[in-house]
């Protein structure tokens, strides 16, 4: 600060020599000077102290990245003779039906789909020349395993299971954190905690749904009138962890399957009787204030009064724990190890998070497991037992399946056929990409680095504005997300027009066209490089030479063609020389985010 | 270069450029084809948040549950309804006012998944819309734009359910004000560049995909958005060729000028329309919130309803204005009403449902609805939504016992009851209700 700022704003004339009038208007400049030179000093504090703050988060945010070193497949980690026993599984089912099966893809389209179903984007630019680099053997399997301890994998996956706890609606107003249960899920799956444990945690939860966020999963239920809506809880314990629909038996006897009566039901109902919502949390109450048990009542139609239901399991009552609360016993009996239903639902269920279809369809509504058969989703499940009931050993079964590695592309010559390859999985299920999936790819396609807990705060925070506006205006799959489903007209409209895909497109200084424009080293790579961030592939032959036409018809390459041979061109056939090279890569960009490769997994 | 450009490059081109090849549909010979002819359209006027039916279509002022309302004489001889829907009252010999719709659902979500459906809502499946199924099962083939619109929706969105996603309805979310992602963001020609790179990838991908990339359906659907942002059916959305008169007349709100646009559409053979007014959930200052929404409902029904008879639309169109539940007979502490499913009203007009005529009545003066034993009291005439649906079905033009087999392989009915001939006009009853 000056001193003759001071004297100005003091009103003391800075000079004799100086005529009134400009004293005055020097004394206001100086003021103005002084005051802007003041607020300049706080905004750039500010922003100082803002940047470092964006730093620490950033730092202390850091996570391992993906594109670092490979990582290395300990000898209690491998997988091999359970997965050759899935292989073997297939393959006599193949040959018993008789099927043609589909060729093994090339390494980069499993990494596409691990990265669409890991971390529900397809892989970075960054990632595929990384994985590209990687000469080491064993280099999916290895991948993998660095994929599951990237944050994007607990992230993204914790989400997914979200929707099959707690479906996607907003619920119960304060006393329901579908958030805090979803990071309680990412931490989970961070530290590869038993998927049998996380269970028993969800169903016998107790406390504030925000302290512990498991809870949430019984406080989703509430209904207006304060109390808890068991039957939808035990629909949901049903369908989420024993993979089958029970719920038409709530009124009546199961009309398809025998199996399921409506005494089956309300026994299942029972057990989630006592617990109750206070303030403090989840409850449960074995007595009730006029101090008689608690027991749960089922009001017939046309009854005046309600009959007592004791809480009871359909099947194997010996594996009910012999003490603790009904809603721990429940937990116990469903997630006890010879419970295969357990196993097999999880299976089924992480079989279609991979692959975008499960092994039966619906998700949850898995036949009963036969004595003495054994199936794929039986030998995935065995090794799930065998390894801690770890939700990474099923992914990483899976993924190292051949099923996995098939390809979507068919010899079949009828539709028939097709299909038949279709059921017995002897091709890759050409399945429709999920909306986040969608619009995470049309982001990460967007930018060359990874887009992770290690990336500039303002992409992390563009990235979350872009996806929820998206999913407004694409639709969300609500909990029905494993449903085979089609595209709509508002969707083709909004990835052909929308802002989304404009701004992802564009070639503007820091985006993925940009870069790709600059810094490939000629014609050929910019192409290269735009099919490898869209589509994770190189292009064809004749996609190459098609696109390559475009990108040497531009008016830069005209100018050049003019520099250099300044003489106008004899007769032949003339270029369009109306774009742009931005404009090109621009327009190939547009055009590989609305291919039906890009929307669909393959 | 293709040499020999395959149908659809044509189409794209062209649809590029902004050529439509279908005739448009608002032509004097589409105007002749109604009545008879033509099939049925439905708009459904959904008051989003649960329509008190005491400060609307049922008044019962005077009594412990009527509140500060007042009813007026309308143009039946001898129905009143609210004060605040002066110009329905004038129009109402030529409605059926149902007084006694009843429901089990007294949750919003679950409440507008069975009134739109017809069907209680359950976790295993979703039932598709009764405009969806009409979309489905009666397609016009001369349309560009999609046979379901729902204009100005809000966040529970009229869905294709168990028929598929296709068949969710279009979204336009303000009216009159432009529609969003129809205009390419280049020009012409760099657009049809882009659309043919786009078959060069599509192309790529297709081998020894044909069958898969068949089901995607993704080139259908795109083809159909292409026409669609061509298409001059889309002039039906543009209200400037609309007199300042008929737009005053329907109201210059979101609401008023979807239903403007509700009929425009109905005009072009869009088959199922749905125009949301939202702003019924009075917990709290139950009248006045009324008051302002019935300022916004009661010009724009009145003018949709005349406008359609006018032009000879009313008996190939239904009106039927409905809400998820109805609002207690009692009133909060907070002047407000909560939600009551127990009995509601709808009003519908045209498409062969009777006119000047009410159906049912409730209670006048019980307190909660409920009698000194504690038990529901039902009205009188009691009507079953999915009874109201299958007529709606049968009237036009819908088999309502066809089953469809579900993703979870059950078969399901379009609708779980049968049609019920006293909503319905004699000759039209005969005609449609069979058995």
């Amino acid at each position: 600060m000056s001193v003759a700022g001071r004297a100005g704003t003091s009103g003391v004339p800075l000079s004799k020599n100086i005529p009134a009038g400009s004293r005055t208007r020097m004394s206001k400049l100086l003021e103005f000077w002084e005051f802007h030179e003041m607020r300049a000093a706080v905004i750039i504090f500010a922003l100082l102290i803002a940047a470092l703050v964006l730093k620490v988060v950033q730092v202390a945010g850091r996570v391992e990245q993906l594109a670092g070193s490979p990582a290395v497949v300990t000898d209690d980690q491998q997988l091999g003779p359970a997965v050759a026993r899935l292989n073997e599984q297939f393959r006599q089912q193949w040959q018993a039906e008789n099927v043609q099966v589909g060729d093994t893809v090339a390494d980069l389209t499993v990494l596409r789909r691990l990265s669409l179903a890991m971390f529900g984007t397809v892989p970075s630019l960054e990632d595929i020349r990384a994985f590209e680099h990687d000469e080491q053997p064993n280099r999916i399997d290895r991948w993998i395993v660095k994929m599951l301890q990237d944050s994007r994998f607990s992230d993204y996956f914790a989400e997914r299971l979200a929707r099959s706890l707690v479906g996607v609606e907003d619920g119960p107003f304060i006393v329901f954190r579908r958030d805090r249960m979803t990071a309680w899920l990412a931490a989970q799956l961070r530290k590869d905690v038993s998927w049998s444990q996380m269970t028993k945690e969800l169903i016998a939860a107790e406390g504030l749904w925000t302290d512990r966020p498991a809870a949430n999963f019984i406080t989703v239920a509430r209904m207006e009138d304060e109390s808890l809506n068991v039957n939808k809880l035990a629909g949901r314990t049903v369908r989420t962890f024993l993979g089958q629909r029970i719920d038409c038996a709530q009124c009546h006897d199961h009309p398809f399957d025998p199996t399921w009566k409506q005494a089956d039901f309300e026994g299942l109902a029972a057990f989630y009787c006592q617990a109750s919502l206070s303030p403090g949390g989840v409850t449960d109450y074995e007595t009730g204030k006029d101090q008689q048990e608690v027991v749960y009542k089922v009001v017939d139609p046309g009854a005046e009064t309600g009959r007592v239901v004791p809480s009871a399991v359909p099947f194997h009552p010996e594996w009910l724990p012999a003490d603790g609360g009904l809603r721990y016993r429940l937990a116990g009996w469903v997630t006890h190890k010879d419970n295969r239903r357990f196993e097999r639902a999880t299976a089924n269920r992480v079989w279609g998070f991979m692959l975008g279809k499960p092994l039966h369809e619906p998700v949850d509504d898995l036949p009963h497991p036969v004595d003495g058969e054994t199936d794929a989703l039986d030998i995935l499940g065995q090794e799930f037992r065998a390894r801690g009931d770890r939700l990474s050993v099923l992914i990483r079964m899976i993924a190292m399946s051949d099923v996995f590695r098939l390809s979507s592309e068919s010899s079949a010559d009828n539709a028939d056929t097709y299909t038949k390859q279709v059921q017995a999985w002897a091709v890759f299920p050409l399945v429709r990409l999920r909306p986040e999936q969608v619009i995470g790819s049309l982001f990460q396609a967007g930018h060359v680095r990874s887009i992770d807990q290690n990336s500039n705060p303002f992409v992390r925070v563009a990235k979350f504005g872009n996806e929820n506006d998206f999913l407004n205006e694409y639709g969300d799959m609500g909990d029905e997300e494993l449903l085979q489903q089609v595209g709509t007209i508002p969707q083709a409209l909004l990835r052909m027009n929308g802002r989304f895909t404009a701004e992802q497109s564009k070639v503007d200084a820091l985006s993925a066209p940009a870069q790709i424009l600059n810094f490939s080293p000629d014609n050929a790579a910019v192409i290269d490089n735009c099919y490898l961030a869209c589509l994770c592939r190189f292009p064809a032959v004749d996609e190459r030479a098609y696109f390559l036409n475009l990108l040497e018809s531009t008016t830069e390459a005209a100018a050049e063609k003019r520099k250099a041979n300044p003489e106008p061109p004899a007769a032949g056939p003339k270029l369009k020389t109306t774009r742009t090279r931005a404009q090109v890569v621009e327009d190939l960009v547009w055009t590989l985010y609305n291919s039906p490769e890009f929307s669909w997994n393959h | 270069m293709h040499l020999n450009p395959t149908r659809r490059q044509v189409l794209q081109f062209l649809s590029a450029c902004g050529v439509s090849l279908a005739l448009p549909g608002m032509t004097p010979s589409a105007a002749a084809r109604r009545r008879d002819e033509r099939p049925k359209s439905l708009i459904t006027l959904w008051m989003s948040g649960g329509m008190s039916q005491l400060e609307t279509w049922d008044p019962h002022p005077g009594t412990k549950s009527g509140g500060a309302v007042k009813d007026i004489p309308t143009s039946h001889k001898d129905a009143r309804i609210s004060e605040l829907l002066p110009q329905m009252a004038a129009q109402l010999h030529s409605c059926m006012l149902i007084r006694s719709l009843t429901s089990k659902e007294g949750d919003h979500e679950r409440g507008a998944a069975f009134v739109k459906t017809g069907y209680r809502p359950e976790p295993t499946l979703k039932y598709p819309t009764l405009g969806a199924i009409a979309a489905h099962e009666l397609p016009n083939a001369e349309l560009e734009i999609p046979q379901y619109m729902t204009l100005a929706p809000d966040r529970i969105v009229p869905e294709g359910g168990y028929l598929g996603n296709q068949w969710d309805a279009f979204r336009v979310f303000q009216p009159g004000r432009g529609l969003s992602n129809l205009k390419s963001r280049v020009n012409p020609e760099r657009q049809a560049d882009r659309l043919q790179g786009l078959d060069v990838v599509s192309q790529q991908f297709a081998q020894r995909r044909q069958f898969g990339t068949k089901r995607t359906l993704h080139q259908n659907t795109l083809d159909r958005a292409l026409q669609m942002m061509s298409s001059q059916q889309l002039k039906a959305f543009e209200l400037e060729t609309e007199s300042l008169g008929v737009k005053a007349a329907y109201g210059d709100t979101s609401f008023g000028r979807g239903c403007l646009i509700a009929r425009r559409l109905v005009e072009v053979g869009v088959r199922a329309i749905e125009v949301t007014l939202p702003g019924f959930d009075t917990h709290v200052s139950n009248h006045s919130g009324h008051v302002s929404q019935c300022k916004i409902l009661d010009p724009a029904i009145a003018a949709l309803i005349q406008e359609l008879r006018e032009r000879d639309l009313l008996d190939s169109t239904i009106v039927l204005c409905i809400s998820e539940f109805g609002r207690t007979p009692s009133i909060n502490p907070a002047a407000g009403r909560d939600h009551w499913p127990n009995w509601f009203s709808c009003l519908i007009a045209g498409g062969g449902f009777r006119e000047n005529t009410v159906i049912g009545a409730t209670p006048t003066d019980v307190f909660e609805g409920k009698k000194s034993d504690g038990k529901l009291v039902l009205p009188a005439e009691p009507v079953l939504v999915p009874e109201l649906y299958a007529t709606i079905m049968a009237t036009m033009g819908i088999d309502f016992r066809k089953e469809i087999l579900t993703p979870i392989g059950r078969p399901i009915r379009f609708a779980d009851a049968l049609p019920s001939a006293s909503l319905l006009k004699e000759d039209v009853a005969r005609k449609v209700i069979k058995s």
